[in-house]
């Protein structure tokens, strides 16, 4: 193609001030952009209310879009699942008739776990989920996971609060607007979640390693005890996310812990509830206050000589 | 008799009227538009588990301004990235940065090699779009992140064998673009 002649300015001012212009507003454009990076480097929730409003006002566009995509597992998961369907089929026949014992088994503890804890006195701390809501986009071009909820502040949903599907933890809410709010996916890699094995408790973290796998980190460094095919929950540890909510099933074995898969795969999911922060800080300070004072003037009273002595 | 003038019309849908002229609105607002919605693109009914998908509006922009030099000023860059930031996950700024760089860049390389073909596009496209995916993946990785660059590595694949079919895709905007839609009177 040609090039335009249209660079060339020529002999006239005007043409030659609006190219200079262009050029320099070009730069400042730039130097403000590093500026805003730095900004949001050092703040990344700095500007979380502009994007709550540019989201917000995608929101309606982005659930109409939605609707098509109910379960769907993704263009891909979809043209494997044509390939593999035979030997798949027969696997979960195999599967299935397993499952079926297992879920007896599972009822039958799930009673008498009822009646133990109703012997106990405890209620069952299911909570009431604060919203339902569509999943209704991710940051599909970014390395980092986010994703969109098509709820906000106007629902009651604020920072903090994990967002699970009924097959298991989707991620945590990040930032709240008014009608929409972005949640940090578990397969982010600033995304951690403290995890235990569901058969025993061996303890683990979970981060994201942003390919659509999670990365397991034992606790207890050792002989690596894990196994393909363990499934690991929510220990409820440091809060945030109530115990016994489905995360991860082992993948891969490496040295030091194991590679997992996302049991609630964002691109399967269409509804995603949002719970309320799991906190279980108020139960826990009544027992150690009565026994705390005393201590205390104990340990100030036997240092007290002590530092004497050095004197 | 009428069948050839038919296929006429129908061949060239844009200069079926004699009293028509192209809007200029249109005309100047469209690459703009066509960006923002690349831009827009993570609403997309697709729910990534990974970074699979191109990033359309990046690879719209660097379209638009190899077809048509000249239509987007130097400093596009600037406020079409920081829409981009809103939606892309990305840290804010980053787009605007990223943006208004690739923007610049451009300006020296139309004015090193004027005449270009197919080849000479979609390698410019492809240094650019190389070196826009992995500086905004350290970027992210700055910003809270650790993923490794590894990562992106799909995603560079499509991005680089999708960027002719954008460029034919952002032509037949360009096309759109002059429809005459505006009355003469």
């Amino acid at each position: 193609m040609a090039p335009p002649s249209a660079r060339r300015t020529g002999h006239s001012r005007r043409a030659q001030y609006t190219t200079f212009f262009g050029y320099l507003a070009a730069l400042v454009g730039a130097l403000a952009g590093g500026t805003l990076l730095v900004i949001s480097i050092l703040n990344p929730h700095a500007f979380a209310s502009w994007r709550g409003a540019a989201n917000d006002a995608a929101a309606p566009a982005a659930r109409v879009a939605t609707v098509g995509r109910s379960g769907s597992y993704g263009l891909f998961g979809t043209i494997a699942g044509y390939v593999m369907a035979g030997s798949q089929n027969a696997r979960l026949q195999k599967e299935m008739a397993i499952a079926r014992v297992r879920l007896a088994e599972a009822q039958a503890i799930a009673d008498e776990n009822r009646r133990l804890k109703a012997l106990l006195g405890l209620r069952d701390a299911d909570p009431r989920p604060v919203a339902i809501a569509r999943m209704i986009s991710s940051t599909a071009a970014s390395t980092r996971r986010f994703a969109s909820i098509s709820a906000g502040a106007r629902d009651g949903v604020t920072v903090g609060m994990p967002v699970r599907s009924p097959l298991g933890l989707v991620g945590r809410v990040l930032e709240v607007g008014q009608s929409s709010s972005r949640v940090l996916l578990v397969t982010d890699t600033e995304s951690v979640v403290p995890v235990r094995r569901a058969s025993d408790a061996v303890p683990a973290f979970i981060t994201g390693r942003s390919d659509g796998m999670l990365q397991l980190r034992l606790i207890n460094l050792g002989i690596n005890p894990l196994h393909i095919g363990d499934v690991f929950v929510t220990s409820g540890s440091g809060g945030l996310y109530r115990p016994g909510v489905a995360v991860a099933m082992v993948t891969a074995l490496t040295r030091d812990g194991a590679i997992g898969r996302v049991l609630s795969d964002p691109a399967a999911t269409e509804y995603v509830t949002v719970e309320p922060v799991w906190n279980p800080a108020p139960e826990l300070p009544p027992a150690p206050t009565p026994t705390a004072p005393p201590r205390k003037k104990k340990a100030s009273a036997t240092h007290k000589p002590t530092a004497k002595k050095k004197r | 008799m009428i069948a050839p003038r038919l296929q006429r019309q129908l061949s060239s849908p844009f200069r079926k009227r004699i009293n028509r002229a192209p809007s200029p609105t249109v005309a100047l607002a469209l690459p703009w538009l066509t960006i923002v919605f690349g831009s827009l693109s993570p609403i997309l009914p697709v729910i990534a588990s990974a970074p699979v998908m191109p990033p359309f509006g990046f690879l719209f922009l660097i379209a638009w301004r190899q077809l048509r030099p000249g239509l987007l000023p130097v400093w596009a860059g600037a406020p079409l990235g920081a829409i981009d930031d809103l939606y892309s996950g990305q840290p804010f700024g980053s787009g605007v940065l990223l943006w208004s760089g690739a923007m610049l860049v451009l300006e020296l390389i139309d004015a090193r090699f004027p005449w270009r073909n197919i080849l000479i596009d979609w390698t410019v496209g492809a240094v650019l779009i190389v070196a826009y995916l992995v500086l905004a993946a350290v970027l992210a990785n700055a910003a809270g992140g650790h993923a490794p660059l590894s990562v992106i590595l799909p995603q560079l694949l499509t991005s680089l064998l999708i960027y002719p079919l954008v460029e034919r895709l952002i032509a037949r905007f360009d096309r759109m673009r002059l429809v005459r839609i505006r009355r003469v009177h």
